[in-house]
């Protein structure tokens, strides 16, 4: 087998062995062009850095290398089928990036005067209005930096709402299949989480959520579709329920690409929702960013927006920054400056090159998709809902009973079949949760590729060859990493091998 | 496909919407545009604005214009890297894993610090961050902020770390870089946060302020804007902070109009665990070879939910790629060269100023930015010099609107890229508004 062939340098063919940075330097190797600086008399007050730092020095091909080799470690989208649930992994056009580097854009200062960038509060604004109209919400907040902080905008918002009326609330509810950013998020804004049970059909439990409604309640946090794939059904009547007892509907948007152009969240009763560009509106997830969290705003909550915002002026745009006039509200500022610009630009190329009825169709696409995995693998699987789905298939791990084969297992032997794996183990309410959401990109070859593969591992499984999931992957770079030591005795900074010895001694 | 579903129509498949909700029709927006469409209607936008690499630009105040290297921006829109997820996989992920591990020791090493985490949103978060982590630690609540930081730093910090019931006493705003923290530290005190250079340019030592914040219990948590700086003076590290949490766009991004940029959060190993933010360790691999993961997610929303140590989600990771790249060509040479360029830069800036009439400068120390006290309103200058072609700084003004000891103050700043012309332009024009 190719997998047991022995290199002498550890390569194999393609697969590059790549050290780091730090092993690789060469004292006075140098991948810039800068000139030695003019002597100046200095004023650094006395506090020159004294000393080397201890960063390496490599030549700009060296750096080129080294950066090409480690990124064909990865798996992007753009690499292969990435039907990572929850995480909305489309697609990323290039004609986005091309827009976001013009260098009106990309070599803008954000403290310029407002009337040298309002090419730059156009597009945000363009930006916002549509977000507005997909959402059927009449504000939006542009500027926190990534979905957790929109929740935590979307939540302060709430309390400042709250404590305006004078009416200061203790909970919040929070279904038990909501992102682990929910009640993080709840709890950051000084609210005890109370956690709403689901039914037997994967929706929230009405009468349950019912019980627990009094005026002690500011707001619910509720993802739709939800975690598992399913439209709320009871929703409005949720909304109605929440709102009678006096608090707010938050509305995690994480979801928003099952439903957009034919959902609006406003005509749902939401008080606000935050929403990830990066997923719905396909600015690249980067390895873990940047993100962006807009959060649409009901007129109950508009007014509390946080800093800064974009209004139409006399003179054209304007950019409020203070806690004046139209701003007297605003619950504060959430990051520097106006918002990831960037992101924007991205997100608004999106949104045009669909247009209203791309955008309507995008949705239908990535729905009919999860619909297909789930129709084509639901005597393979285990489905854990009746129906059809919405963006995302969720399966539990019942398939896999008596194999000796888990979740974990079977996902890592789709890596070596070419597949990025699904989402494992969440939402938290399914045994063993295998969440698959193949967005609106992928064709119905890749689709078909995949069903076969799933299909024919767990005939593998099912035949007793437990042994060939535990080892898996095997074609990686890496074989599986040794989690718990590396959470035990943390190694988190590369060190010079001498104080290692050092250190041993 | 539709039919292997079973449905007979899309109607079918969205059967749990109540039917009041579902649109029957397309929303009121344009209909869908062809790409060269597109990017001739964002061009459009982009032609409205002052490009500030096109005119002479002396704008900083925690945005700052360098060179990029053109590798930079090669290396980051690569698609494994542009286009992967979160490193949750990391038998797949390596190549993201890896460059993380060398960003945090990078970052480790210029702040003088012993660990770094794997980035977040922006320096102004990271500073609210910094303030709700030294809350866990010292079990205390009330931070004092120093008025040399960021105006956009104090805000959001009041406004994030105010939510860990912290109690946020901000000093006054100080254009003097003369303030006493020191007399304001007590029992009570769980941080003293402080900016080096700070927003007006003054570079201190913080060794006396850490000294007496350690005393009294308390943590010295240092922000830095503008990152390079840390090539030309003691790392905050060096001079006893206990957490530092800096931005880091200078290196490898762009202004991008203020976003994204990419935070920097560094501690001693001590604090580790109460640390913030994504971390990623060096482990290994069922045969033995060195890899790395994402590691003590114990601490994050994923795992704790309510009770995590911050509801982050997300790093800044393709602007932490981008810094990484940008100091990995750099090197120890490069970066205390590029430190030493936008040092001389100031310095030749600040002589040239010195003689024109109008103009006091009010700094003693500083690295590449300083103020200026103007014989008029700053904002008005600005916007005449504007009219003229020249982003001549930022009118003090704009961060502090209500307050008129800063009305006539003007921040400028000159870097690598600044030219001599630029400066004689600058020259020209303040001795034509003034």
């Amino acid at each position: 087998m190719a997998d047991t062939h022995e290199t002498i340098t550890g390569n194999r063919g393609l697969q590059l062995e790549e050290s780091l940075i730090f092993e690789q330097s060469s004292e006075g190797r140098l991948g810039v062009d800068l000139a030695e600086p003019p002597h100046v008399e200095n004023r650094l007050g006395g506090l020159e850095r004294e000393g080397p730092i201890g960063l390496p020095d490599l030549s700009e091909p060296q750096t080129v290398r080294h950066y090409t080799r480690i990124s064909q470690n990865n798996y992007g989208i753009d690499s292969g089928f990435y039907p990572l649930g929850s995480c909305t992994m489309k697609h990323n056009p290039r004609l986005n990036e091309k827009v976001a580097r013009l260098p009106g854009f990309a070599s803008l200062h954000p403290l310029q005067p407002v009337s040298t960038t309002q090419g730059a509060l156009e597009l945000i604004d363009a930006c916002a209005h549509w977000l507005k109209v997909i959402c059927g919400m009449p504000a939006v907040a542009m500027s926190p930096a990534a979905g957790a902080q929109g929740e935590l905008c979307g939540m302060m918002a709430i309390r400042a709402a709250l404590e305006d009326r004078g009416d200061v609330r203790k909970r919040v509810l929070v279904p038990e299949s909501a992102h682990g950013t929910n009640p993080a998020t709840a709890a950051a804004c000084g609210y005890a989480v109370d956690t709403i049970p689901a039914n037997e059909r994967g929706r929230v439990d009405f009468d349950a959520f019912v019980a627990k409604l009094d005026t002690d309640v500011a707001g619910i946090m509720l993802t739709n579709p939800n975690t598992c794939g399913l439209f709320e059904t009871d929703i409005i009547k949720i909304a109605d329920a929440i709102h009678d007892a006096g608090g707010f509907f938050y509305c995690d948007g994480a979801n928003l690409n099952a439903i957009m152009g034919r959902v609006r969240p406003g005509d749902l009763g939401v008080d606000c929702m935050h929403i990830n560009l990066h997923k719905t509106f396909s600015t690249p997830h980067g390895g873990g960013g940047p993100g962006a969290g807009p959060v649409v705003l009901s007129e109950a909550l508009a007014d509390y927006a946080p800093l800064p915002f974009v209004t139409h002026g006399e003179d054209g745009f304007d950019l409020v920054e203070h806690k004046t006039g139209k701003a007297a509200k605003a619950f504060g500022r959430l990051k520097g400056f106006h918002g990831q610009m960037g992101m924007f630009i991205r997100s608004l190329a999106f949104m045009m090159s669909h247009g209203g009825d791309g955008i309507r169709q995008a949705s239908a696409d990535a729905v009919l998709n999860a619909n297909y995995l789930l129709a084509e693998l639901k005597d393979t699987l285990s489905p854990s809902f009746d129906g059809p789905c919405m963006h995302e298939a969720l399966f539990d791990d019942s398939f896999l009973k008596d194999t000796d084969v888990s979740t974990l297992d079977f996902a890592k032997a789709m890596i070596d079949e070419g597949f990025h794996p699904m989402t494992m183990y969440f939402p938290l309410v399914v045994h063993g949760a295998l969440l698959m959401e193949p967005t609106e990109s992928e064709s119905k070859e890749t689709l078909d590729q995949y069903i076969d593969a799933l299909k024919g591992l767990t005939a593998k499984a099912k035949a007793g060859d437990a042994a060939y999931f535990h080892d898996a992957p095997r074609l990686t770079p890496r074989r599986r990493l040794d989690e718990t030591s590396a959470a035990r005795n943390p190694i988190l900074r590369w060190r010079p091998p001498v104080d290692e010895a050092e250190a041993a001694e | 496909m539709l039919a292997a579903t079973g449905a007979k129509s899309m109607e079918d498949i969205y059967c749990d919407v109540p039917a009041e909700a579902l649109l029957a029709k397309t929303i009121d927006l344009p209909p869908h545009q062809g790409e060269m469409e597109v990017e001739r209607a964002i061009s459009a936008m982009a032609a409205k604005n002052l490009n500030a690499a096109e005119v002479p630009s002396f704008l900083g105040g925690g945005a700052y214009r360098h060179h990029v290297p053109a590798t930079v921006d090669a290396m980051i829109q690569r698609g494994e890297f542009l286009t992967a997820y979160t490193p949750y996989q990391p038998e797949v992920s390596q190549g993201t894993l890896q460059y993380l591990f060398e960003f945090q020791t990078q970052v480790a090493l210029i702040t003088g610090m012993e660990v770094a985490n794997a980035s977040m949103y922006d320096g102004a978060t990271s500073c609210a961050e910094a303030v709700a982590m030294a809350g866990r630690v010292s079990k205390r609540k009330k931070a004092i902020v120093s008025g040399g930081l960021h105006p956009h730093y104090r805000d959001a910090t009041s406004t994030i770390s105010g939510l860990h019931n912290m109690d946020i006493d901000l000093a006054a705003a100080n254009y003097a870089g003369d303030e006493d923290l020191i007399s304001l530290i007590d029992n009570d005190t769980a941080c003293v946060v402080v900016q080096n250079p700070d927003f007006f340019g003054h570079i201190r030592d913080l060794g006396p302020l850490a000294s007496a914040c350690h005393e009294a219990g308390a943590l010295l948590i240092a922000v830095v804007t503008e990152i390079v700086s840390l090539g030309a003076i003691t790392s905050p590290g060096a001079m006893g902070a206990d957490i530092v949490a800096t931005e880091g766009q200078s290196i490898g991004n762009a202004l991008n109009y203020g976003g994204p940029t990419v935070g920097l959060f560094a501690v001693h190993n001590k604090h580790l665990r109460q640390m913030p933010g994504r971390v990623c360790g060096q482990t290994t691999d069922t045969e033995g070879k060195r890899g790395f993961v994402l590691t003590l997610s114990t601490r994050e929303q994923h795992i704790r939910r309510e009770k995590a140590t911050s509801n982050i989600c997300t790093n800044s990771g393709l602007c932490a790629l981008a810094f990484t790249v940008h100091m990995t060509l750099l090197g120890e040479t490069g970066f205390a060269r590029l430190a030493g360029l936008n040092h001389a830069s100031a310095v030749t800036l600040a002589d040239k100023l010195s003689g024109v009439a109008g103009v006091e400068i009010i700094n003693e120390t500083f690295f590449n930015e300083f103020t200026l006290r103007l014989s008029g309103p700053a904002a008005a200058a600005v916007e005449a010099m504007a009219a003229k072609g020249v982003l001549g700084g930022i009118p003090v003004s704009r961060l502090y609107p209500d307050n008129p000891d800063m009305e006539n103050l003007l921040l400028v700043t000159a870097t690598e890229v600044t030219t001599g012309d630029d400066m004689d332009a600058l020259v020209t024009a303040l001795n034509e508004v003034l």
